[in-house]
C-alpha cells in the first residue's frame, strides 16, 4: 500500500470509532436532573488516538503475519540460550542469587505482591497439566483452589491441624474432588466439557455461600494458623516475618512444581496426555485407557490447585467464597494460554504477567482494569500461540539403518 | 541433562524478564505514592506542605477501601472525607507540629487484596488506617495491623464479630454493628407496623446475609412473629419474580432485606407492579440517595435503618459545604462517618501526644470529640458512643425520619 | 377448592415467570449459538455488548427526553434502533480487532482474547459512564388489555415473550430460506469448502456477529425495561447464564438456544417458588450437568460422530 492508501484507511478507521464511541463517550446523561454533557474532546481524543494506534496495529500486524514461517531474531536468541550450557548456568546462578535473597533486598509490600506471583505460578502449571497437556477445557478449576483452601481452614477451625498437616490433605481432598467431577464428564468434548467444568466451580462456590453450618457462609473464616516452621511455632509471629516465611515456601512449591511437571510431560502418562490431546480414538486404538489417562489428569491438576488453596488460606489468614469466582478461573486459565500452553517457562512468565500487571497497573488509577483487558486482547492477536511457545520435541527416525 | 539445562535455561529467561519487569515497576512504585495523594489530596495539599515537612517529618495516615470496581461508590466518599479533614488540619499547622500525610490505597473490597493492601500500608509506616470499607476485607485486613500495633478506624464495617468478638483491640469504627441496627428494625417492625407472617430476604453477601441472620435471630426471640421466608438472592439476576411471587403466596405482610439498594429497589418494583403491599423494611445499605432514584416511585413507603439524623449539627453542614466547595457535589455513602473519624483519630493522636498504639487507644476510649456525627468516644470494644442508629421512611422521594 | 386455586395461580406465575426470563436467556443465547456455530468460539463479550446496548437504549431515550421529544413509540423505536445500529457496530468492531486476526491461532487464544475484551468493554463504560446503577426509563408502554391479568402478567414480561417468538421465527426463515443463511450454514459446516465455492467467509462471520449483536441489543433494551435499572456489570452474569441455555439446547443449533433457555428460566423459577432461591443457580447448572450426561451434545445438538 502506498502511504497515502495507509493515511486515507487510517482516517477511515479513526472516522470509525469516533461514530462508535459517541454515545458512550461523547454523551454523558444524569437521567436524575435531566441533565446532558457533552464531552467532544473525547471524540477528538478518540479520533487522533486511533488513527495513530491503526498504523502500528498494522504494522505489527503484518509483522506476525510475515515471520510466521522463520525464526525471529527473539526466537534465535532464545534458543541460542536454551541450548548452550554455559549461558544457562551462569544466568541460573544469578536467578537463584536474585530468588534467594528477594526478601532482603525489597520490601514487605513487593516480596508478598511476588509471592501471590508466585502462587499463581503454581496453579497455572497445575492447570497447564489438565488444558496444556490433556487438553481438557477447565473453567471451573478454581473449586479446588477453593477445596484446598476450605479444607485447610475448616480443619484448622475445629480441630486445629497444622499447616503441614493440612497441606497433602487440602491436595487430597482436592484430587477427590477432582476425579468426582471426572467421572461424570468423561464423555464431553471440547466446550460441552468446559461449560459443564465452569458449572461445578459456580456450584461448590455456591455451596460455600449457601451452606452456612458447614462453611460459615459468605461471613468467611477468619484466624486461619500461618505455617510452623518444621513444627516449631515461630517464635517471632510479625507480620514482615511471616511473609519471608511464606515467600521461601512458596518458593519451594513452585521448584517442586516446575521439576515434578517437567518430569510428568515425559513420563509414560505424560505421554498419553498428549496423545489424548492430539487424537482421541487413535489413542484408544494403541490401548490407552482413555478414562484413567483423562482422570489421573483431572486428579493432578486439582492436587496442586488445593496445595495452592492451602497456602493462600494460610497466607490471608481469612477466606471468603468471595476469592474463588469464575473470574479467577478465567485469569488461571489465561494465564496457561497467554503463557503459551503446555510450555513451563510460558506458564510461569504468563503468570507473572498476569498478576504483577494488574497491581503496577495502580499507577494507572481507575484505567488499571481498561488497561489490563486490552492488554490481553493485544498479547492475543500478536502472540496467538503464546509469549512462550511449547517447543514440540521431535523424534527422528532414521530409514538408512536396517530395519531388525 | 540436555531438559534439565532447558529447563534452567527457561528459568533464568524468565528470571530477567521478571527483573527487567521489576525494574520497571520499582520505579513507578515510587511514582505510585505520589499519583495517589495527588490524585485524591489534590494539588492544593502540595502547597500547604512546607517543603522541608514533607520529608520523613510527617505522620502518616492510611485509607484504605474499595477505590475501584462495583462497590467503589462506597469508597471514594471516605477517601474525599479524609482528605478534606486532613487538608483542614495541615492549614492549620498539622498536629504535634507535623503535617499529617495521606497514603490512599484501594482494595476493591477482597479479602485477598486487602491483605496486600495492608502490607503495603504497613510498610510505607503509617501511624494509623482509616477503613476498610467492607467487613470481610476489614478482617482480612485487621490481622495484619494488629501485628504492626496499628489502629485501625473503618467508617462503614459494620459486622458485629469485628468489635464484640474482642479478637481485635485494634479496631473502632464510628458507626454502630449490625446487632444494633438489626434490634432496631425487629423492635421497629413489632412495636409500629404490628406485621404478623415476616418474610426475611438478603443478598448472599457478607453484609447481606449477615444483618438478615440478625434479624431472623431477634424476631424469633421475641416469638411474636412467623417467619415464612428466609432466602437469599443471586446479586444481578436478571428477574426477582420468582421470589416476589413466593413471598406473596406465603402471604408475607412484611419484608426484611439486608443488602445494597440495586437489588433491594428491583424487588420492590416488581411487588408493587405485581400489586403487593407487602411492606419493606432495609439496612444502611439502603440508605443512600441512589436507592430513591433507581426506585424511583415504588420506593416509596419503604422503611430504612440509618445513622442518627444530625443534619441540624452545624459540623454536619459545614461538612456537606466543604465537599461541594471541593467537589462541586454532594458528598455520598459514609462520608459522614469517614470525616468522624478522620476528626476522632487525629483528635487522640494530638491529645496523647504521641503516635504510640498505647496511647493513641487509650485516648480514644476516654477522649470525647464532636464530629458531624454527634459528640462521639469509643467503649471498650471500640464501637462509638453516640453514634446511634434510627428509622427513617421514604416519603416524597426522600428519607425522613418516622417519629 | 380455596386452596387448589391459589396453588394453581402460584404454579401459573412461576411458570410465566420462567417463560419471561428463559426468553431474555434465549435473545441472549441465539448469539452466542450463532457465533460458535460458525467459528466455534465461546464469544465470552457478547454479555458485554448486551449491556453496551442497554446503554445505548438509556442514553438514547433520556437525551430524547431532554429534547423534549415525548411521543411513546418514537422514543422507543429510535432507541432501540439506536442500541441495535450500536451493539451491531460494537459485535462487528470486536469480531475484526479480537477475533478475525485470530482465525488460524491455536483454539483457545481467542477464548483469552474474548475474555479479555469482556473485561476492557466492561471498564470501557464504567469510565465513560459510570459505577452507579442508572435508572432505565419506561419504554414500553402499559398495554390496556392487560390490566386484568397485570398481577400475574405485566405488559413487559408479554413484550418480551412475543419479541422473542418473533425473532425466533424471523432468524429460522433468514438461515433456512435466504441467500446469506446458506451461506451461513455452509460456512459452519467446512469454511474451506464454502471458500471454494465463491462464499465470502470473512463476510459471513461479520455477518453472523452483527446479527447476534443485534440481538443482544434487543435483549438489553427488554430486560432494561424489565429491571428498570443497569450498570456496567449486568453483562457478565447474564452472559454466563445465556452461555449455558446455549449449551443446554445444543450450541449451534437456534431452536436449541431457545428451548434451552426456556428450560432454564423454568428450572430456576419453580426451583425458586417450590425448593429455595438460596440455590437458585445450583439447580440451574445441576441441570445442566445431568442434561450433559445423558446427552453430550445438549437437548437438541445433533450429535456429530467424530472425525477419524
Amino acid at each position: 500500500m502506498t502511504p497515502l492508501k495507509h493515511i486515507l484507511r487510517s482516517i477511515m478507521i479513526s472516522i470509525w470509532f469516533m461514530f462508535l464511541t459517541f454515545p458512550l463517550m461523547v454523551v454523558y446523561i444524569n437521567p436524575l436532573n435531566y441533565t446532558v454533557t457533552w464531552r467532544w474532546k473525547n471524540m477528538i481524543m478518540v479520533g487522533i488516538g486511533t488513527f495513530f494506534a491503526s498504523f502500528f496495529w498494522r504494522r505489527f500486524q503484518n509483522r506476525t503475519v510475515g515471520n510466521n514461517d522463520k525464526p525471529s531474531l527473539g526466537q534465535k536468541t532464545l534458543n541460542h540460550i536454551y541450548t548452550s550450557p554455559e549461558i544457562s548456568r551462569m544466568l541460573l546462578g544469578v536467578l537463584i542469587l536474585f530468588t534467594l535473597s528477594f526478601p532482603f533486598i525489597f520490601s514487605t509490600y513487593q516480596t508478598n505482591v511476588f509471592t501471590t506471583a508466585l502462587m499463581y505460578v503454581v496453579l497455572g502449571l497445575g492447570l497447564n497439566i489438565v488444558v496444556g497437556l490433556a487438553g481438557l477445557l477447565d473453567l471451573g478449576y478454581v473449586a479446588f483452589y477453593a477445596v484446598g483452601a476450605y479444607s485447610y481452614a475448616l480443619l484448622n477451625h475445629h480441630f486445629g491441624v497444622g499447616f503441614w498437616v493440612a497441606l497433602p490433605l487440602g491436595a487430597l481432598v482436592a484430587a477427590f474432588f477432582g476425579i468426582l467431577l471426572g467421572i461424570p464428564v468423561l464423555r464431553l468434548r471440547g466446550d460441552y466439557l468446559a461449560i459443564v467444568t465452569l458449572g461445578f466451580g459456580e456450584i461448590i462456590r455456591l455451596i460455600l455461600e449457601n451452606w452456612d453450618k458447614v462453611f460459615f457462609g459468605p461471613s468467611g473464616i477468619s484466624n486461619i494458623s500461618r505455617p510452623a516452621f518444621f513444627g516449631v511455632e515461630l517464635v517471632e509471629k510479625s507480620i514482615p516475618h511471616a511473609i519471608k516465611y511464606m515467600y521461601y515456601l512458596v518458593l519451594l512449591l513452585v521448584l517442586f512444581t516446575i521439576f515434578f511437571v517437567n518430569r510428568l510431560k515425559n513420563s509414560r502418562i505424560g505421554r498419553a496426555w498428549i496423545a489424548l490431546r492430539e487424537d482421541e480414538i487413535a489413542c484408544q486404538a494403541m490401548g490407552i485407557n482413555k478414562m484413567r489417562t483423562k482422570l489421573t489428569a483431572f486428579a493432578l491438576g486439582a492436587t496442586w490447585a488445593g496445595m495452592v488453596g492451602v497456602i493462600f488460606a494460610a497466607k490471608t489468614t481469612f477466606i471468603n467464597p468471595a476469592s474463588f469466582t469464575f473470574m479467577e478461573s478465567a485469569i488461571i486459565l489465561s494465564i496457561v494460554v497467554l503463557g503459551g500452553m503446555g510450555s513451563i517457562p510460558g506458564v510461569i512468565l504468563g503468570a507473572f504477567f498476569l498478576v504483577l500487571l494488574p497491581e503496577y497497573f495502580r499507577t494507572l488509577g481507575d484505567y488499571r482494569m481498561l488497561a489490563f483487558g486490552a492488554s490481553m486482547v493485544i498479547m492475543m492477536v500478536f502472540r496467538p500461540q503464546g509469549l512462550i511457545s511449547h517447543i514440540r520435541t521431535k523424534y527422528n527416525f532414521n530409514a538408512k539403518e536396517p530395519l531388525a | 541433562m540436555k531438559t534439565y539445562s532447558k529447563t534452567f535455561a527457561s528459568m533464568v529467561f524468565i528470571a530477567i524478564l521478571a527483573l527487567s519487569l521489576f525494574a520497571c515497576s520499582k520505579t513507578e512504585q515510587e511514582d505510585v505514592k505520589d499519583v495517589a495523594t495527588q490524585k485524591t489530596d489534590t494539588p492544593e495539599i502540595k502547597t500547604d506542605v512546607k517543603p522541608d515537612m514533607a520529608q520523613g517529618d510527617t505522620i502518616k495516615l492510611g485509607v484504605a477501601g474499595a477505590h475501584s470496581g462495583e462497590l467503589a461508590s462506597y469508597g471514594l466518599p471516605t477517601v474525599n472525607a479524609v482528605t478534606i479533614v486532613v487538608d483542614n488540619i495541615n492549614k492549620h499547622g498539622g498536629i504535634l507540629g507535623k503535617q499529617i500525610e495521606l497514603f490512599v490505597e484501594d482494595d476493591v473490597c477482597k479479602p485477598e487484596v486487602a491483605t496486600n493492601t495492608a502490607t503495603k500500608l504497613v510498610t510505607d509506616k503509617v501511624v494509623a488506617v482509616i477503613g476498610h470499607i467492607c467487613s470481610g476485607a476489614t478482617k482480612a485486613a485487621l490481622n495484619i495491623y494488629k501485628d504492626a500495633n496499628l489502629i485501625c478506624m473503618s467508617p462503614s464495617a459494620t459486622n458485629t464479630d469485628l468489635t464484640l468478638s474482642g479478637e481485635y483491640p485494634n479496631f473502632f469504627r464510628t458507626i454502630s454493628h449490625d446487632a444494633a441496627q438489626a434490634k432496631l428494625q425487629v423492635d421497629f417492625a413489632l412495636s409500629k407496623l404490628h406485621v404478623k407472617k415476616v418474610a426475611i430476604l438478603h443478598d448472599k453477601g457478607d453484609y447481606g446475609k449477615g444483618s438478615a441472620t440478625l434479624a431472623k435471630q431477634f424476631f424469633e426471640e421475641s416469638g411474636k412473629v412467623e417467619i415464612v421466608l428466609f432466602e437469599g438472592v443471586t446479586p444481578g439476576a436478571v428477574d426477582y419474580s420468582a421470589i416476589v411471587q413466593k413471598v406473596k403466596y406465603n402471604g408475607a405482610d412484611l419484608v426484611v432485606w439486608g443488602g445494597y439498594h440495586p437489588e433491594a429497589s428491583r424487588i420492590v418494583k416488581q411487588m408493587r407492579v405485581k400489586k403487593m403491599d407487602t411492606l419493606m423494611i432495609g439496612s444502611d445499605g439502603l440508605k443512600d440517595e441512589s436507592f430513591i432514584n433507581t426506585a424511583g416511585e415504588y420506593a416509596e413507603g419503604v422503611y430504612v435503618s440509618g445513622p442518627l439524623d444530625t443534619s441540624k449539627n452545624p459540623l454536619y453542614i459545614n461538612a456537606i459545604e466543604e465537599h461541594k466547595a471541593k467537589y462541586g457535589e454532594e458528598p455520598g455513602a459514609f462520608y459522614f462517618n469517614a470525616y468522624a473519624a478522620t476528626l476522632a483519630l487525629t483528635n487522640a493522636i494530638e491529645k496523647s501526644g504521641s503516635t504510640d498504639y498505647a496511647a493513641v487507644s487509650h485516648a480514644l476510649k476516654t477522649e470525647y470529640v464532636d464530629t458531624p456525627i454527634g459528640k462521639i468516644s469509643f467503649d471498650e470494644h471500640g464501637d462509638a458512643i453516640g453514634a446511634g442508629f434510627t428509622m427513617y421512611q421514604v416519603t416524597n422521594g426522600a428519607f425522613k425520619e418516622v417519629e | 377448592m380455596d386452596n387448589l386455586q391459589v396453588e394453581l395461580q402460584y404454579f401459573l406465575e412461576l411458570f410465566l415467570g420462567g417463560l419471561t426470563k428463559g426468553s431474555i436467556y434465549a435473545l441472549i443465547a441465539l448469539g452466542y449459538t450463532m457465533v460458535y456455530g460458525i467459528i466455534e468460539l465461546i464469544n465470552f463479550a457478547h454479555g458485554e455488548i448486551y449491556m453496551i446496548g442497554a446503554f445505548t437504549a438509556l442514553i438514547i431515550a433520556t437525551v430524547l427526553n431532554i429534547m423534549g421529544v415525548n411521543h411513546a413509540a418514537l422514543v422507543l423505536l429510535l432507541s432501540a434502533g439506536g442500541a441495535v445500529v450500536y451493539a451491531s457496530a460494537y459485535g462487528y468492531t470486536v469480531e475484526k480487532i479480537a477475533y478475525s486476526p485470530l482465525r488460524n491461532a491455536p483454539r483457545l487464544s481467542p477464548l483469552i482474547s474474548a475474555i479479555g475484551m469482556s473485561i476492557f468493554l466492561q471498564n470501557y463504560v464504567l469510565l465513560a459512564q459510570t459505577s452507579n446503577f442508572l435508572p432505565f426509563p419506561k419504554l414500553i408502554p402499559e398495554f390496556e388489555f392487560l390490566e386484568p391479568i397485570s398481577h400475574i402478567m405485566g405488559s413487559s414480561e408479554f413484550t418480551i415473550i412475543c419479541t422473542t417468538s418473533v425473532i425466533m421465527v424471523l432468524l429460522t426463515i433468514l438461515i433456512k430460506f435466504t441467500k446469506i443463511g446458506k451461506a451461513m450454514r455452509a460456512t459452519a459446516q467446512d469454511k474451506s469448502m464454502a471458500l471454494l465455492l465463491g462464499i465470502n467467509v470473512n463476510h459471513v462471520i461479520s455477518f453472523t456477529f452483527i446479527i447476534g449483536s443485534a440481538l443482544a441489543a434487543v435483549g438489553g433494551v427488554l430486560i432494561g425495561s424489565q429491571m428498570g435499572q443497569i450498570n456496567f456489570y449486568i453483562g457478565f452474569i447474564a452472559g454466563i447464564k445465556a452461555f449455558t441455555a446455549a449449551v443446554l439446547g445444543g450450541i449451534g443449533s437456534i431452536p436449541g438456544a431457545v428451548l434451552g433457555g426456556l428450560v432454564l428460566g423454568w428450572t430456576e423459577s419453580f426451583g425458586t417458588g417450590y425448593i429455595s432461591s438460596d440455590y437458585e443457580d445450583v439447580f440451574a447448572f445441576t441441570l445442566l450437568v445431568l442434561i450433559l450426561i445423558f446427552k453430550p451434545s445438549g437437548i437438541l445438538g445433533r450429535n456429530t460422530s467424530q472425525k477419524v
